[in-house]
């Protein structure tokens, strides 16, 4: 299927990575697809988190460009990717764990409700409406994610499957275009995997792009759009999930790295 | 939510309020109130001290010399120049503060303690300045001379008014830091110190907050030397060498850097330590800072300002 070059948000061309003497990414290409889920998966050590860290401005590459809606963003900083609206989430999760529900929510909101620091240091007026309405809209976020009844509860009394949807609640609040969901089902059970591929369908319901590094592969056929598959730095196959499944050479390589491929 | 109550500070406001009609009746406490105008100094130092190690992470060896840059800036430009006290406070703070970005604008780009090292060297080289300078600042011997402060006719040379006038430039400093952690800024500061690479990943510009935050404490430490200089006339180096940035790192360590009330109980209880209660220690004053450094890390890993927190917990169980 062509698609047309207009609805492409992301173009990741030439991208070559390497620690030291490890090449974590070999000349990798790939667009993604505007309001789209675009699955990346691989063994362990396939490049996809590293994928995500250029992507998101954690580091450079080492060559090769990264362009967002048109504009190279290699070189930017990660607060600054941010803010052009590429949001993530992380492998081992990454709350604000001194914080309660609501309040990390809030920090997502930081970039898209502004106020100074002398205004709020002397609490004018204008800080505390806007503070009612960061308030409003978090509590918006936390009722689309299901959570919105655990809003005063502190993000660390929360179990794992909360804690990744409320991972995903903040990226939102960063009302991004684009939002990187690095194992979102990682360590969940049932029905919170289901929770999870639940919200991830709505998010790309709500226009947002979703690129998604997961291993469960029941999540990953059912919701992906496309699929990319690595394999020690390199883009092995890239397709719908049925010409993912039927790929011999993504077989070869599930199995002969050793990996349950459901 | 990070809730920090309005009613104990209302209750704290009071009772430094009265304080100086007590110390007049009972008994034994008759030079407090000259003690709690410099608790009341040091707190302006902690409290932007706290800020900057306990929501921002980073240590600063070198608050003396910013306290020294307001003492200084006050004391030359009165002495020397003949100004009005007023804006030379302004002046030390907006030096103060100019200074922190160039000490801190490459230490904060780069993640790790490169703040304490930088700011190690940059107390020691102030130090130095005070000595060496002696045409400006009178070298060893000090600056006399400096006058006290009146503002429309009002004088406040008297300890009692000066006392107010402190606690007033207290108050005023906390109830603003407190607002600021409440708001907008707060909350990336304490995300900060909870996770650097999510904070980034919702667009908080890291070290833009973490110099800006060295600045409010460098400014806020500006103050209180000039507040301190008018007070006592008469300033020298000594004061601001770089036992007293460490004396400031055991007040935060002593009230415990979580709450910023922690900032006002160690400012308070190393003052009356040093100026009171461990004289008869002599020489050895250190080593009992050493002693209690050590309890406190070891068994009030959040400071005195932690105990409710733990007292609660007993009841609880």
């Amino acid at each position: 299927m062509e698609v047309q070059k207009t609805d492409t948000i992301l173009e990741v061309e030439d991208i070559i990575m390497s620690f030291g003497g490890l090449l974590a990414l070999a000349n990798l290409n790939f667009d993604v697809q505007k309001s789209r889920i675009k699955a990346i998966i691989g063994p362990n050590g396939a490049g996809k988190t590293t994928l995500f860290n250029i992507i998101t401005g954690v580091f450079p590459p080492t060559e090769g460009s990264v362009r967002f809606k048109g504009n190279a963003i290699e070189k930017l900083k990660a607060h600054e990717i941010a803010r052009r609206g590429i949001s993530r989430t992380f492998q081992t999760v990454e709350l604000f764990t001194n914080m309660t529900v609501l309040e990390n929510v809030m920090v997502g909101l930081h970039t898209r409700m502004r106020s100074s620091l002398i205004a709020s240091g002397l609490r004018l007026p204008q800080v505390l409406s806007k503070e009612e309405q960061m308030r409003e809209r978090a509590n918006e976020i936390l009722d689309f994610i299901g959570l919105v009844d655990k809003s005063e509860e502190s993000a660390d009394s929360l179990p794992l499957g909360e804690r990744k949807l409320l991972e995903i609640g903040r990226a939102l609040a960063t009302e991004p275009e684009l939002a990187c969901l690095d194992e979102p089902a990682a360590g969940l059970n049932e029905s919170e995997t289901q929770a999870a591929a639940d919200l991830i369908k709505r998010i790309k319901d709500r226009g947002i792009t979703v690129l998604l590094v997961e291993h469960d592969m029941k999540v990953v056929m059912n919701i992906s759009d496309e699929i990319m598959v690595l394999n020690y730095g390199e883009k092995i196959a890239e397709g719908s999930p049925e010409e993912i499944q039927n790929n011999p050479e993504v077989i070869e390589a599930y199995l002969g790295g050793g990996e349950d491929y459901a | 939510m990070l809730k920090i109550r309005m009613l104990p500070i209302a209750v704290f406001a009071v009772i430094i309020g009265v304080f100086p009609w007590a110390a007049r009746i009972v008994p034994g406490i008759g030079n407090y109130p000259d003690l709690m105008v410099f608790a009341g100094i040091y707190c302006l130092i902690t409290i932007g001290l706290s800020l900057l190690m306990g929501y921002a992470g980073q240590i600063s060896l070198g608050q003396a010399a910013f306290f020294g840059i307001g003492a200084y800036t006050s004391g030359i430009l009165t002495v020397t120049y003949g100004l009005n006290p007023w804006p030379c406070m302004l002046i030390g703070m907006i030096v103060a503060a100019l200074v922190a970005v160039l000490v801190g604008v490459p230490s904060l780009k780069l993640r790790g303690h490169y703040l304490a090292m930088a700011t190690l060297a940059f107390g020691i080289i102030v130090f130095i300045v005070f000595n060496e300078e002696v045409d400006w600042t009178g070298g060893p011997d000090g600056m006399s001379g400096i006058p006290g402060l009146s503002l429309f006719g009002f004088n406040f040379a008297s300890l009692e008014r000066y006392y107010y006038l402190v606690w007033f430039f207290v108050f005023a400093a906390f109830i603003f830091t407190i607002n600021v952690i409440q708001s907008r800024a707060g909350r990336a500061l304490r995300a900060i110190h909870a996770s650097q690479a999510a904070s980034m990943a919702m667009g908080i510009d890291v070290s833009r907050y973490k110099i800006a935050v060295f600045v409010y404490s460098a400014v806020l430490a500006s103050l209180a030397g000039s507040l301190y200089a008018h007070y006592m006339n008469f300033i020298n180096p000594s004061t601001f060498d770089l036992f007293f940035s460490i004396k400031l790192l055991i007040m935060i360590s002593f009230g415990g850097m979580r709450d910023i009330w922690g900032a006002i109980i160690g400012a308070f209880l190393v003052t009356f330590l040093s100026f009171e209660w461990l004289h008869f220690f002599e020489e050895a004053e250190v080593v009992v800072y050493g002693i209690i450094l050590l309890l406190v890390t070891i068994f009030l890993p959040h400071g005195l300002a932690g105990v409710p927190r733990i007292v609660k917990g007993w009841f609880r169980s």
